[in-house]
C-alpha cells in the first residue's frame, strides 16, 4: 500500500496529464472521423456508382487495416521517409499525425454506423422527399441523414468507446498518452506491477461507463417513433 | 436420455482433467532436476537474439558459461523469452531460474527480486549516422531530434535531464534505426552496448557508429529469485569468467566492426556481494 501510494506521489501528475491527452485525441478523432464518416456514408448512398465504389473501397481497405500499422505508416513513412511536417512543434506534430492516424481509422465505423442508421429510416421517406422535388442532397440532409442520426446514436457510441480505448494505440505513433507512461512505470516501478495495470484500467472504465449509459439514454430517447 | 447424456460428459470432462494434471505434474518434476530455464531477450542483436533455433549475444555466452559452472552443459539449457516488463514476474513464479537480459540492477527491482553480479557495467549511450561528426555527446544534442524506446530508462533520462531535446518514442529500437536510416532523427539513445549491436548486425554494418560517451551506468545483473541458493555461485562463475579471458572474448565478437569499447574505466566489473 504504501508503495502504491508512492506511485500515485511520483507518477500521479504524470498519469493524468497523460490520460487528458488520450481525451484530446478522443475528441479532435471523434469530431474528424463524424465528418468523414458522414461524407463517406453520404458517398455509399448517393445515386452516382463511382462515389458509391469509392465509399466501399474505403471502408473495405481501413476498416480491415490495424490501427497500429496506420499509426506505424504515419511516424516511419509520413514523418521518417517524406518528412511530413502538420506542425513546427515537434511533438504536436506527432499528435496531429496521431490524430489524423486514428480519424482515418473510425471514419469507416462512423461511416457503417450512420449507415445502419439510413437503413431504419423507411424508403417511403425519400420517396416523398424527391416527390415534393428534392434533389439528392437536399433530401438527405433535410430528410435522411436527421432520422438516421438518431436510429444509428447506439452504434456511434460503440465506435467512440473503441476510439476512447484505441488512442492508446497512439503511442506508437511517439504521443505522450497513457500507455506509454504505463510502460514507463512498469519499467522504474515495477514493485507494484500489477496494480499499474488496474489503476490505468480505473481511469478508462471511469471515462466508458458514463459515456455507454449517455449513449444508451440518447438512444432510447431520441429513437424515431413509427 | 437427457440427463445421462449431460452425466456421461460430465464424466468425461472429469477423467480428461484429471489425465491432464496428471501428465502436466510429471513433465514438471522431471523438467526441473536436469535442466536450467534461463531468461534471455529474444529480440536484441549482439545481447540476446533468437536466430533459427540459435541463441547469439554476449548475455547468451555469460549465460552458457554460468550454467556451465553450475554444472549445466549447454544443451540442458532451457531459453525462456524475458521482454522488460515480464522479468520480475518470471522469476517470482519460478517460471525461469535466472534471467540475463539486459537486467539492471535497480533498487525497485530489488523489492521484488535477486540480484547476482554485475557481469556488465553498460552506459547510456548516442548512436549517430557514420557521417555525422556533429554529435559528441548528451552536451551536442540541442535542436537534434532523438529516438528512444517508450517507457524505456534511456527515454526518461533524456527527456528529464535533457528537456531541450526533440524525442520520439518508438516501441522497439529497430524502429528507431529506421529512422535514424532515413533521416526523420539524428540519433538513437540506449545503453551503449545494445546500440553497439545493433550496428553490428549485418543489415546495418558500417552505417552507424556509437558515440563513445556514456553519461549513466548501468549495471547489468544476473535476476534471481529472492528465495534462491546460486546467488554465489553465480558470482564466482561471473569472476572466473572475467578472469578467463572468455568476457573479453565474447564481447569483442558481439560487437565487432562497430569501433565500441566498453566503459574502460569500469569493465571488468567485481560482482557485488550476495544480499
Amino acid at each position: 500500500m504504501q508503495g502504491y501510494l508512492s506511485l500515485w506521489d511520483q507518477y500521479g501528475e504524470k498519469m493524468l496529464s497523460a490520460f487528458w491527452g488520450n481525451l484530446q485525441l478522443t475528441f479532435w478523432a471523434a469530431l474528424a472521423s463524424l465528418v468523414l464518416g458522414t461524407i463517406l456514408a453520404l458517398m455509399r448512398i448517393s445515386p452516382v456508382p463511382s462515389f458509391r465504389a469509392f465509399g466501399t473501397a474505403y471502408v473495405n481497405i481501413f476498416r480491415n487495416t490495424p490501427l497500429t500499422i496506420i499509426m506505424a505508416f504515419g511516424v516511419l513513412v509520413l514523418f521518417g521517409v517524406f518528412q511530413v511536417q502538420f506542425n513546427s512543434d515537434f511533438d504536436l506534430n506527432f499528435f496531429q499525425i496521431a490524430i489524423l492516424g486514428l480519424s482515418i481509422y473510425h471514419a469507416a465505423f462512423v461511416c457503417e454506423a450512420i449507415r445502419s442508421g439510413v437503413n431504419t429510416v423507411p424508403l417511403g421517406q425519400a420517396e416523398a422527399a424527391r416527390a415534393i422535388g428534392l434533389s439528392f442532397l437536399p433530401a438527405a440532409w433535410l430528410v435522411i441523414l436527421p432520422q438516421a442520426f438518431r436510429g444509428a446514436i447506439a452504434p456511434l457510441g460503440n465506435v467512440l468507446i473503441a476510439l476512447i480505448k484505441n488512442t492508446t494505440v497512439a503511442v506508437a505513433g511517439s504521443v505522450t498518452e497513457i500507455s506509454g507512461v504505463m510502460k514507463e512505470m512498469l519499467e522504474i516501478r515495477s514493485d507494484v506491477g500489477i496494480l499499474i495495470f488496474f489503476t490505468i484500467a480505473v481511469l478508462f472504465v471511469i471515462v466508458v461507463i458514463p459515456v455507454g449509459v449517455l449513449t444508451t439514454y440518447l438512444s432510447k430517447k431520441l429513437a424515431v417513433a413509427r | 436420455m437427457r440427463k445421462s447424456r449431460i452425466s456421461a460428459v460430465a464424466a468425461m470432462a472429469a477423467a480428461a482433467a484429471l489425465a491432464l494434471t496428471g501428465c502436466g505434474g510429471s513433465g514438471d518434476e522431471a523438467g526441473a532436476g536436469d535442466t536450467v530455464k534461463i531468461g534471455i531477450k529474444f529480440d536484441q542483436p549482439g545481447l540476446g537474439f533468437k536466430d533459427g533455433d540459435k541463441f547469439t549475444g554476449f548475455d547468451v555466452d555469460v549465460a552458457k558459461y554460468v550454467a556451465n559452472e553450475l554444472g549445466f552443459a549447454e544443451d540442458k539449457i532451457e531459453w525462456v523469452s524475458a521482454p522488460s516488463a515480464n522479468r520480475e514476474t518470471l522469476l517470482e513464479t519460478n517460471q525461469v531460474d535466472m534471467i540475463l537480459a539486459t537486467y539492471s540492477i535497480t533498487d525497485s527491482r530489488k523489492e521484488r527480486v535477486a540480484f547476482a553480479g554485475p557481469y556488465f557495467v553498460a552506459g547510456q549511450d548516442l548512436l549517430v549516422r557514420t557521417d555525422d561528426s556533429s554529435i559528441t555527446g548528451p552536451d551536442t544534442l540541442k535542436g537534434k531530434k532523438l529516438c528512444s524506446v517508450t517507457g524505456s530508462t534511456s527515454a526518461k533520462k533524456v527527456s528529464d535531464t535533457y528537456p531541450g531535446v526533440a524525442l520520439v518514442e518508438q516501441g522497439g529500437y529497430a524502429d528507431c534505426l529506421g529512422l535514424l536510416e532515413t533521416g526523420g532523427i539524428d540519433a538513437v539513445t540506449t545503453d551503449d552496448i545494445i546500440l553497439a549491436g545493433l550496428a553490428a548486425t549485418e543489415a546495418n554494418k558500417g552505417k552507424f557508429k556509437v558515440v563513445g560517451n556514456t553519461f549513466t551506468e548501468e549495471l547489468y545483473g544476473v535476476g534471481l529469485n529472492k528465495e534462491n541458493t546460486t546467488c554465489e555461485d553465480v558470482n564466482t562463475a561471473i569472476t572466473k569468467m572475467i578472469d578467463s579471458g572468455e568476457w573479453e572474448k565474447s564481447l569483442k565478437a558481439n560487437t565487432e566492426g562497430t569501433g565500441y569499447t566498453p566503459n574502460a574505466k569500469l569493465n571488468p566489473p567485481t560482482p557485488a556481494p550476495c544480499a
